[in-house]
């Protein structure tokens, strides 16, 4: 049996097909290598729409591109001039290292959140709700300036016995201003909760999306809860969270462009702002700031759609439904192709996201 | 109770664990250990594996469970037959706890599932177990679903390890080599490596099989085993569960296949409209004596 193009095709009495293949009236078909006697070969239906949709592409590209040559405001060597420059480089830096630390911690709160929210426990569930119905009702702007001003609100962190004057421990909340770089913990943080908000949502989808007949077989085993969590829905719940958190982290990655707000002033965003202002030419340093979120997002993508086809394992046949029965019939049907089948799959949704 | 019940019940308590391990010993895997199995199961016949008396269960106002009684004798293999709706598959999930149940008692072995008695004040209350205890009385039954429910995201043999790995502790090397164990004995061992998907209904059931035989429990629940598969793939489940049976393993099949319940079952129960309608020996299947259990098999057969 050969399966080719996700088509399954039997292959009976190979010897006899290719004794008649040696006729006339049979042509081996150079794409698959079959032999298959009065193969049709006949013209495709006319179709001029895509050429005529290819030529006004064309020509608005055309437009496009002699535009951004032509027009001085665009002042390409500024672009080429600054887009490695030292500031620039280091702001692309401190983006990531927003991006990643706020997404970890926003992931780990979302996993927390979720799991409360899924809680027996009454009030674990009310303080998940609460959690994300302030986080998420809130605009994250309004938040980081908050975040910015927490010193003012707080002067002073103390560990102590609570309504008493009692205290183990006390500090200054404006030196936790200056902890890694002025602003980085308050912009952090406020990043971090709230997006644990939003992906605690996509979480409790994911955990929701799962059989429920997987905890049952779990439990039937003797699993107790938090290990049928960790072991059988978790990893399940996965498959459906990576997606969407991939969109999460792009996302983060463009409102770390807002922690001027608290303010934080050394990521991509400020940087290029800062050096526009001095040399008076704003537009040449936003498209600086383009290309390289644009670079950036790019390989996200590429991380995301490794990520989908790690957790989809096991899940590749529901997708290619085609193939399924193939491999149900016989069960031979290598493992190998399946995962050449899903990463071709995996590539093509990474282009997508 | 009076004390002198409990007296006998604390006595049938300790009697059923000393035959509990005499049935376990007989669905090991290396086999011939039949006769021993049927020895004990006879000795310890005065505690049935399975009671059941008076279990209502109701959903909402959905009354499903109207008073059922039943006991399965160790060994035995007990069909429950019956036309879908009659409540057959959740009295199966009442004595595997994944239901609570609403009223009356169901005993594994002699020991009360899903509650114990506690004496507050004098009187006697029936406090709920925890998760533990709850974990540890399933740990003698073993389930097999309709739909497999097998763990998608692992093969064949990480299925059938996952439980003694990280429910019993069993070190991995030596749980590696008794999945292998089950896997052969359900004839999958050839396909350990495959994930679930990539395996069909039969060969997905069979897996199933082996991962719930590899907690070593004392009685097997199968819940339809063979409903959502191809015709032609029913036949290799229903030879595994066969092979079961033959190897002295109590068991309780929600099943439609009369032919199984003929060939297998020392007790067939026919269930409807949440009661059971009669029980006897396989022999009832060809000589019905209720007008609803004619019926029905007019209708299956």
């Amino acid at each position: 049996m050969c399966r080719r193009n996700g088509v399954t095709v039997y292959m009976y009495g190979g010897r006899a097909a290719r004794l008649q293949g040696e006729g006339s009236m049979t042509r081996r078909n150079q794409s698959d290598g079959l032999d298959i006697p009065g193969r049709i070969k006949a013209r495709p239906v006319h179709r001029p729409g895509s050429l005529v949709a290819g030529i006004i592409v064309a020509l608005l590209a055309l437009m496009l591109v002699d535009g951004m040559v032509t027009n001085k405001q665009f002042d390409w060597p500024i672009v080429w001039k600054y887009l490695f420059n030292e500031h620039v480089l280091n702001g692309i830096g401190w983006t990531l290292v927003l991006t990643v630390t706020s997404m970890l911690i926003a992931i780990v709160l979302a996993i927390v959140l979720a799991v409360m929210r899924k809680s027996v426990n009454a009030v674990l569930r009310g303080v998940s709700w609460f959690w994300i119905w302030f986080f998420r009702g809130t605009p994250i702007y309004t938040q980081l300036v908050f975040w910015g001003l927490f010193a003012v609100l707080v002067p002073k962190l103390t560990l102590g016995v609570p309504f008493t004057d009692i205290h183990f421990w006390q500090m200054d909340t404006a030196q936790l201003n200056k902890v890694i770089a002025p602003g980085f913990l308050a912009a952090m943080i406020g990043l971090a909760l709230n997006e644990s908000a939003y992906l605690a949502e996509i979480v409790r989808a994911g955990l929701e999306a799962v059989d429920p007949g997987q905890a049952e077989a779990a439990q039937a085993l003797g699993m107790p809860h938090s290990m049928i969590m960790r072991r059988v829905v978790l990893p399940q719940a996965m498959r459906i969270i990576v997606p969407p958190t991939g969109n999460e982290v792009i996302s983060m990655l463009k409102t770390t462009s807002l922690v001027s707000a608290v303010p934080f002033s050394l990521e991509l965003q400020f940087a290029t702002d800062a050096i526009s202002h001095r040399i008076y030419k704003p537009i040449p340093l936003l498209i600086v700031a383009c290309i390289w979120y644009l670079v950036i997002t790019s390989v996200l993508m590429v991380v995301q759609a490794w990520l989908e086809r790690y957790f989809g394992k096991g899940f590749n046949a529901s997708r290619a439904a085609d193939t399924v029965e193939g491999l149900r019939t016989d069960g031979h049907a290598s493992f190998d192709d399946d995962v050449k089948k899903k990463a071709e799959h995996v590539g093509f949704l990474g282009l997508n996201a | 109770m009076t004390s002198e019940n409990e007296a006998i019940l604390n006595d049938e308590i300790s009697t059923s664990i000393g035959a509990g391990v005499g049935v376990a010993d007989g669905v090991q895997p290396d086999g011939g250990a039949g006769t021993a199995t049927q020895a004990s199961a006879k000795a310890a016949s005065d505690v049935p594996a399975v009671k059941a008396t008076g279990v209502h269960k109701a959903f909402g106002g959905l009354h499903v469970l109207k008073g059922i009684d039943m006991t399965v004798e160790p060994g035995t293999v007990t069909v429950i037959l019956g036309p879908s709706g009659s409540g057959k598959s959740t009295f199966l999930r009442l004595i595997n706890q994944l239901e609570t149940i609403t009223a009356g008692s169901i005993e594994i072995n002699g020991e009360l599932i899903g509650f114990k008695h506690v004496n507050k004040g004098g009187r006697d209350v029936l406090q709920t177990l925890n998760d533990r205890e709850i974990g540890r009385q399933r740990a003698e039954l073993g389930m097999v679903f309709q739909r497999f429910n097998l763990f998608p995201h692992r093969t064949a043999l990480q299925n059938v390890m996952e439980a003694p790995v990280h429910v019993a502790k069993t070190p991995k090397a030596k749980a590696r080599a008794e999945a292998m164990a089950q896997l052969e004995r359900v004839g999958m061992a050839d396909r350990a490596n495959y994930y679930p998907m990539q395996l069909s209904g039969g060969q997905q059931q069979r897996v199933a099989i082996a991962r719930a035989l590899a907690m070593h429990p004392k009685i097997m629940l199968f819940d339809e085993p063979t409903s959502a598969l191809d015709p032609e793939l029913v036949g290799e489940v229903l030879g595994v569960m066969r092979t079961l049976a033959d190897a002295g393993m109590t068991m309780i099949v929600v099943t439609h296949e009369i032919g199984f319940a003929r060939e297998v079952a020392d007790q067939v129960v026919f269930m409807d409209g949440g009661v059971v309608v009669e029980r006897g020996s396989s022999s009832i299947i060809d000589h019905p004596a209720e007008p609803r259990f004619q019926d029905f098999l007019s209708n299956v057969l």
